[in-house]
């Protein structure tokens, strides 16, 4: 089995007293979409801000191609090409579509002392960007950020891992707050990224969201990995949640039951 | 339709409220009184302007990294202090004080910038703290008196920043020109350089620009910086100009310019600044200055004016900005 793009070995983060995550082992291979699944509390943020630098582990090894890395923090995770995407903090609403595409690595005209950038680069850029994730509507790079619908900013997001060659886009909740039309528009935008190269890992609540696009699901609860091997093509829903909630079918009934009894 | 949406365009630009209104203000004080556009009246107008217009030039770019500056009132008094204290007790020549005072300047400036930046106490309480501590200085070192200086006429210190000379009937300080010069070359920096990004985006969402791997805290400590050294530079050449050095100059300076800054259509929070707005905004309170004196208003009624135009264009710039949310 060739080596895994990113491997996580028996990572350990404690905040205090409380164990978030305990022994949790997590690969991620090459070109492949990753669903992560859990329960809230169950530990997945805590292993994507671990791999995405935002916080230091306890303990364990973190292996990029089989190389051990340290992330100290998100730039170190971005040189080291893991790209994290949140809803909404990723970007600048004032700025530009293709300024923030470039931001932080704003390409400079000559002379190069006048510091000036070439914005007409840019633009063109961002222009053939747009149309790589599939955003069909005319939006010029131009466009601040502000003005654009939370599914169009995903794509931005997405666009600008995609172009600066990140090998892992991390995904947290990217269809939350999402009409219908604008979750299968980030859903394509994920497989592109996908087909021209990347590996993503998806994190969302909606499990139908997650089985629509991912090739292999990976299942924590209470800060473990508990499966990491579940095909979505060979399983159902109902059992991807029995393995998050760890009851049985009977289990479940009984606490819906319950609640609505209780409710 | 290309014209149509080209005339929406300009409408919807931050500055469109701030130019409308200066062309008011002139025609309305123009038809009270037609002395109010006499070469006399508009030399005079422009004299002072750039004076307060250097800082007001700075303070656009360290508003639109989300910080400002109370300090520059202060700085604008004590640094003449400073240059012609040194030259008075024969310590260094008239240049070398000025030399001498924009490097302390800077180095308030980085003070500023260090505790905003890496203690993470806010601009406003750090720079109120600068403000007590350099208005403080400056009377301490000058028991509260005017300082003694010369007619600086003939020095060619003198001659760069304030040397005049007559363009028909306008009297022109050279002044003005280091006023155009700065407002081009920030307006260049803020729109055009890489920089400018970086000021922007430092305002606009920080945590995402740092991200990106944009060091964040030193934009904010150099503009802190600029700030400052432009403050201690428009002193000195109103000092020069009036051949005055007067500790207490400068008082209340600060709110006026963070007036003129947001006036022009800059966020106050920062991601979002403006130069020409800002020299549309300091024209439209040293017109209304001078103005409101010159059609026969009193002069104390003038704050009454600039409270009504500050609470007017916040109410323009924020519908714009909802429009500008909006997508329309």
């Amino acid at each position: 089995m060739a080596e895994p793009l990113i491997r996580m070995e028996n990572i350990r983060k404690s905040y205090g007293r409380v164990q978030a995550l305990v022994d949790a082992n997590f690969h991620v291979n090459e070109k492949e979409i990753v669903g992560l699944l859990g329960d809230n509390g169950a530990g997945k943020s805590t292993l994507i801000k671990v791999l995405s630098g935002a916080v230091p582990l306890t303990s364990g090894d973190i292996f990029i191609r089989g190389k051990k890395v340290m992330l100290r923090s998100t730039s170190d995770a971005i040189a080291h090409g893991i790209e994290t995407i949140y809803q909404d903090s990723a970007l600048v609403t004032q700025l530009s579509i293709a300024r923030n595409l470039f931001l932080g690595r704003e390409p400079i005209k000559a002379p190069r002392f006048l510091n000036r950038m070439d914005q007409d680069a840019m633009n063109a850029v961002a222009r053939d960007l747009l149309r790589q994730v599939g955003i069909t509507k005319n939006i010029p790079p131009t466009t601040p950020i502000g003005s654009l619908s939370g599914g169009e900013r995903q794509a931005v997001a997405i666009a600008r891992a995609m172009h600066f060659d990140s090998d892992l886009i991390i995904l947290d909740e990217p269809t939350n707050n999402l009409g219908v039309a604008e979750t299968q528009g980030v859903l394509s935008f994920v497989r592109s990224a996908r087909d021209s190269g990347h590996s993503c890992i998806f994190i969302a609540h909606n499990i139908h969201h997650v089985f629509q696009v991912v090739d292999r699901i990976v299942v924590m609860r209470r800060g473990k990995v508990v499966a990491d091997d579940i095909d979505p093509k060979k399983t159902t829903v109902a059992e991807v949640e029995r393995v998050i909630t760890g009851m049985s079918d009977k289990e479940i009934r009984d606490a819906i039951a319950d609640g609505s009894q209780h409710g | 339709m290309e014209n149509r949406s080209f005339i929406q365009s300009f409408i919807a630009r931050a500055e469109f409220g701030p130019l409308v209104l200066l062309i008011v203000e002139l025609v309305v004080f123009w038809g009270i009184n037609p002395d109010f556009l006499s070469p006399q009246n508009i030399s005079n107008i422009l004299a002072f302007t750039v004076e307060l217009g250097l800082i007001a030039l700075a303070m656009t770019l360290l508003m639109t990294s989300g910080e400002f500056d109370l300090s520059v009132g202060s700085l604008f008094g004590f640094s003449p202090v400073l240059m012609w204290t040194l030259f008075n007790s024969g310590v260094t020549s008239l240049e070398m004080g000025l030399l001498i005072a924009l490097i302390v300047a800077a180095l308030i400036g980085l003070v500023n910038g260090w505790f905003v930046t890496q203690l993470k106490i806010p601009s406003f309480l750090v720079t109120l703290g600068m403000l007590l501590v350099v208005r403080g200085s400056a009377l301490f070192i000058t028991d509260g008196f005017p300082q003694r200086t010369w007619s600086a006429e003939g020095s060619w210190l003198a001659n760069i920043l304030v040397g005049d000379f007559y363009v028909g009937p306008f009297r022109i300080y050279a002044s003005l020109f280091w006023f155009i010069g700065a407002a081009i070359v920030l307006g260049y920096v803020l729109t055009q350089s890489r920089t400018g990004n970086w000021i922007q985006a430092a305002g606009g969402n920080p945590n995402a620009a740092r991200a990106r791997g944009v060091n964040v805290s030193r934009v904010k400590v150099g503009l802190f910086i600029l700030s400052a050294v432009m403050a201690s530079l428009a002193g000195v050449i109103s000092s020069l100009r009036t051949s005055a050095a007067n500790p207490n100059s400068g008082t209340g300076y600060e709110l006026e310019v963070i007036a003129m800054v947001v006036i022009g259509g800059t966020a106050l929070t920062g991601g979002r600044g403006t130069i020409i707005g800002t020299v549309l905004g300091i024209l439209i309170l040293r017109v209304m200055r001078n103005g409101i004196v010159l059609i026969g208003v009193p002069g104390l009624a003038y704050n009454i004016f600039i409270g009504a135009i500050i609470l007017g264009m916040m109410a323009l710039h924020s519908w714009l900005e909802r429009r500008h949310q909006a997508g329309t």
